[in-house]
């Protein structure tokens, strides 16, 4: 039977470069991506070091490096790593929210080589949004932003993080985006890990909601087509089929952590079992060509029978894996996100959660003892 | 589009990907892989060549009816409007 089972091809180069400079943040947002433990300025990789990563990267084979964090521009290096990015030919984006940006630095970073921004907005309405941000007049300066980013002649995509607590308001962020000179926006529904994994039953959207965001979304794009790009990123909790998490594990993408952790993804630290290498220690090249953890989930061969004989096994490639070991505690096993997954009724399960009064957020904070899940 | 001079959009950019010996469009979070025939003409798109002079252009270059290859590149390049990579 073992000659009928997929062999998997060899490992093709990494796109992209995922550089999290730092989860320093002025924004305490409960959506938060980043891991439940944040590190401190002082464990911080140091400009150097991401210099020669953007060039391993880069003679690797990645095209674009993402800028993210935290908060990236908390980074006083920040000028010096666009530089490097596009001295190594790399296209450059930067991920932020914005606050610690004005028409100087984004001058600077212009002209410096920065190809794109991504500025992130927590919701159309200014109170809403700087509830959910945790940061006082945050709004109001995004939108100033917004003006700089143009002016100094960089694409802007606006993001919308969405959720049951701003959900009504698409139809007004999505105007927003369009008035503030967008070429993209990307709605994105919360994906559960970390912060958002503890907050979630204050985020996760009712079914009507998901209904509506999708209508929206469909006719912005009708009515937007050819002048702004939507990028629309559907919550999973609801989906039949799980969605190819990074484009499959150790497939397409690299993340490395402030501290200069190389993962398959953002989350990847979440799972037990892993001796993650340090970019202080390895290259890049090594990391993404033979480490362990990095091998473990590539390709189809690791997958449970239910995966490995399912004709959807190279779309998405499994779904995820934090996921899966988030909520069933393997994270070998078959996303529960996939309607095939004998865990499946744990999505809807939590999909009631949308049904109750919301409990209160759990804000993002370097933490203290204090605070236990 | 007859005489329009496209041009690239801000942010995105055509680049020769020497580890995959490849031409991509790499634009914002996304990037674009190309076939033969797409790469010869963004390597004419340079926001001076009008449409016709691109048409042209490839006309000296390949054994092929100018109809056809101007209706071909009137199809790739309203698609990459459409995908907001360049402007007319």
């Amino acid at each position: 039977m073992n000659a009928l089972l997929p062999i998997d091809p060899p490992v093709e180069p990494p796109l992209a470069l995922l550089a999290e400079l730092t989860h320093r943040c002025p924004l305490q947002c409960p959506y938060c991506a980043n891991p439940l433990e944040l590190e401190r300025a002082a464990a911080e990789l140091d400009t150097a070091t991401w210099l020669r990563v953007l060039h391993e990267a880069s003679a690797l084979g990645v095209l674009q490096v993402h800028f993210s964090g935290g908060e990236p521009t908390a980074r006083k290096d920040l000028l010096q790593l666009v530089q490097g990015a596009a001295a190594a030919g790399l296209y450059s984006n930067l991920i932020t929210s914005g606050v610690m940006l004005d028409a100087a630095s984004l001058g600077a970073l212009a002209d410096a080589g920065l190809d794109h921004v991504q500025l992130s907005f927590q919701d159309a309405d200014a109170a809403q949004a700087d509830r959910m941000g945790g940061y006082r007049d945050g709004h109001r300066r995004k939108l100033v932003i917004a003006g700089l980013i143009r002016a100094a002649g960089l694409p802007l995509t606006a993001n919308f993080v969405v959720h049951r607590q701003n959900l009504e308001r698409l139809p007004e962020m999505l105007r927003l985006g369009e008035e503030l000179g967008a070429s993209r926006i990307e709605v994105a529904h919360v994906q559960y890990y970390g912060w958002s994994l503890l907050n979630r039953a204050a985020l996760m959207p009712s079914r009507a909601q998901l209904e509506g965001a999708n209508a929206e979304v469909a006719a912005a794009r009708d009515r937007l087509r050819g002048r702004i790009t939507i990028d629309y990123v559907v919550p999973d909790y609801y989906a039949a089929r799980p969605k190819a998490c990074m484009g499959g594990w150790a497939r397409r993408i690299i993340n490395i952590t402030p501290a200069g952790l190389a993962l398959p993804c953002h989350a990847a630290e979440t799972l037990p079992g892993f001796a993650w290498p340090n970019v202080r220690d390895v290259s890049l090249g090594d990391v993404w060509r033979a480490d362990p953890g990095f091998m473990r989930y590539r390709g189809t061969a690791w997958m449970p029978d239910a995966c490995r004989s399912c004709d959807q096994r190279e779309i998405d490639w499994g779904g995820c894996r934090c996921q899966a070991f988030a909520l069933t505690g393997d994270a070998g096993a078959t996303d529960p996100a996939c309607a095939l997954s004998p865990d499946h009724h744990m999505m809807a399960d939590a999909v009631l959660e949308a049904d109750r009064p919301a409990p209160d957020l759990v804000y993002r904070r370097i933490r203290t003892a204090a605070l236990v899940r | 589009m007859t005489e329009a001079v496209p041009a690239f959009n801000r942010g995105f950019r055509l680049r020769h990907d020497q580890v995959r010996d490849s031409w991509v469009v790499l634009a914002p979070e996304r990037l674009f892989l190309l076939d033969g025939p797409a790469v010869e003409v963004l390597k004419l798109v340079d926001g001076a060549r009008s449409v016709p002079a691109i048409v042209d252009a490839l006309a000296a270059q390949y054994d092929a009816p100018r109809d056809l290859i101007a209706a071909d590149v009137h199809a790739m390049l309203q698609d990459l409007v459409e995908k907001g990579a360049i402007r007319l």
